[in-house]
């Protein structure tokens, strides 16, 4: 499969077209299934995961960079789009929050309002 | 395992609720569908231990062991401060206490010396063989020592450290600072591109330099560079004008920075335009991937390792993941930051592999914040996704702090740089 995918990618084809060639299903058909089992959307993951680095596990932080464990997704939604768009003043964030569609802000505000809702954390 | 499978019938096998089971019935289809699914890691640092411990956090049917020698984890960032005076060892020390008990992970202190992609197998220094379902290489970087005429491991351990893995080498050039005579010069000389944190020797000029201030006067910090021009150049050359403009000299290669060879015994630097000596000289090789990566073939012509962007599995070994300092990833650099991300895509899509699903397009950050002096810090940073020129930071998003910072956002930066590290370690380690 890596081969096939190194070949796709060669050839121009980026990740969603060639996954879903080589599993016979979109990656978001796969996503939307993956919600369904898993209450988590699997593209918010991924996009979420980064965050950590800064903010702690989870958004649990241990030191002075603000923590978000236990923000509501609305919250965090409009605390993204604030940075993006320079509502909010930030010293590194803003140059993050650039980085992500709306729709993909979304889904990492949708992420951690679950993580926070799963009574174990960890 | 999609060979053998569509994606459909997984689906329904997972939606039964009983894929462990009905997966149990194709047992003759090894070894993915053994019993206990295990992921083999080799490296617990920035890389390594990330994906330890966000494989067994996010699905917890999976067995993870981790191989490092080492039972105290240095980190490379923030050695730097040490060399300052900011931080003692104990400030960059990380163990692996809390993956065992909090994140069932096995830890093995041995190195690997022998990978067996065939059979899916490692080897072990201390006898021990290990099969896994797939494995994850974070082995960080090997010095090129040969690259510089007179330098060598000796030389490093014992004249003219790298300190560019942190440990005795970051004890070694601290000692040596300490005891330098005032007056001598500190000679650094960084290698050409591309090389493990291309922030890390200009902020480790500004950290020797404000020990320097302090402790030694009249000595200064010359940086001997193989390059031409290097990452925060206008933010660092900004900084060093306030904070130590007798203090820091920076050589390009084309203005008798780079280094032809140098003489450990009488603690020299061989440049195109003569001779310089140092106090304290510290030499950071050329590099390329950790040994293990290199002798299981997993390196290209380049000395790093070629993998496929979305999972970071091998290009040239399957079910083999190769991430960190030892990959080619794109344009992310090589950085403890990048390889924790890294680290993390592939848990996720490791996870997802093993379970017969899709793994999610990547989505990758780094931020690399530098200290230029105790209350003056500088950032870059980027959001990197995958396109077809590969892994490439996102127009529009990251960049680095702005040269017209003023004081307060440098302050707050510095600040921060010390909230990165508290929590980018308790993340991966704690
Ligand atoms: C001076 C300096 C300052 C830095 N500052 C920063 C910073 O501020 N921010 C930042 O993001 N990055 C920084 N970095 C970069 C960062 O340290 C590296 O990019 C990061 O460590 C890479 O992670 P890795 O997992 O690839 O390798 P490492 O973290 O080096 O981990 C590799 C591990 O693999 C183990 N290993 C190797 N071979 C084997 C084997 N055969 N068997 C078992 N184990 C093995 C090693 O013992 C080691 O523990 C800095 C680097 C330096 C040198």
């Amino acid at each position: 499969m890596s081969r096939k995918l190194t070949l796709w990618l060669a050839a121009g084809l980026i990740s969603a077209a060639a996954l879903s060639g080589c599993a016979g299903q979109t990656s978001e058909d796969g996503a939307n299934q993956a919600q369904e089992e898993e209450g988590f959307n699997p593209r918010g993951q991924i996009l979420a995961l980064s965050c950590a680095s800064c903010h702690g596990t989870d958004g649990e932080s241990v030191g002075i960079i603000p923590g978000f464990f236990g923000k509501s997704s609305t919250y965090l939604e409009n605390a993204l789009l604030d940075f993006k768009n320079e509502r909010r003043y930030s010293t590194v964030m803003g140059r993050h929050a650039k980085g992500y569609s709306d729709d993909e802000i979304k889904l990492i505000a949708e992420y951690f309002g679950w993580v926070s809702q799963q009574t174990t954390s960890n | 395992m999609s060979q053998k499978f569509t994606r459909r019938e997984f689906g329904k096998l997972f939606a039964a609720g009983a894929a462990g089971s009905a997966l149990g019935a194709f047992s003759g289809v090894k070894p993915l569908f053994a019993q206990e699914k295990r992921v083999v890691v080799i490296g617990g640092g920035f890389g390594g231990a990330s994906a330890a411990k966000y494989i067994r956090k996010l699905d917890k049917s999976i067995a993870v062991t981790l191989v490092e020698p080492a039972s105290t984890f240095y980190t490379c960032p923030f050695s730097n401060w040490v060399m300052g005076g900011l931080k003692e060892m104990k400030d960059i020390a990380q163990t692996f206490d809390v993956l065992k008990s909090k994140y069932q992970v096995e830890v093995i202190h041995d190195t690997a010396t022998e990978i067996d992609p065939a059979n899916n197998s490692v080897k072990l220094q201390g006898g021990k063989t290990l099969a896994y379902d797939r494995l994850i290489v974070s082995p960080g970087i090997d010095f090129n020592y040969e690259a510089i005429e007179g330098y060598s491991e000796e030389a490093a351990n014992n004249q003219m450290p790298h300190a560019y893995k942190a440990g005795p080498q970051t004890e070694l050039i601290t000692k040596q600072l300490k005891e330098m005579k005032a007056g001598e010069n500190v000679l650094i000389c960084p290698p050409g591109n591309p090389f493990r944190c291309p922030p890390g020797p200009y902020e480790r000029a500004s950290l020797i330099a404000h020990y320097l201030k302090k402790n030694k006067p009249g000595s200064k910090v010359i940086v001997l560079d193989a390059k031409e021009k290097f990452s925060k150049q206008g933010l660092f050359t900004k900084g060093w004008d306030k904070l130590y403009s007798d203090v820091i000299e920076w050589r390009a290669g084309s203005m008798g920075g780079k280094v032809m060879s140098v003489d450990p015994a009488a603690m020299t630097v061989e440049t195109e335009f003569g001779s310089e000596k140092g106090g304290v000289v510290n030499i950071i090789p050329p590099q390329r991937a950790g040994k293990i990566a290199v002798d299981a073939g997993l390196t290209d012509a380049s000395g790093w390792c070629p993998v496929n962007p979305i999972t970071f599995e091998s290009t040239i070994h399957p079910g083999i993941h190769v991430i960190g300092d030892a990959c080619i990833a794109g344009k992310m650099p090589k950085s403890g930051f990048a390889a924790s991300s890294q680290g993390k895509v592939t848990a996720a899509g490791v996870i997802r592999l093993m379970q017969g699903k899709v793994p999610a397009p990547p989505s990758l950050v780094n931020t690399c914040y530098s200290l230029v002096g105790p209350g003056y810090g500088i950032s870059v940073a980027a959001v990197y996704k995958l396109t077809s020129d590969g892994i490439v930071g996102i127009k529009g998003a990251g960049g680095l702090t702005p040269m017209d910072a003023d004081d307060d956002q440098l302050t707050e930066e510095a600040t921060y740089a010390r909230g990165w590290y508290n929590n980018i370690t308790q993340d991966i380690w704690g």
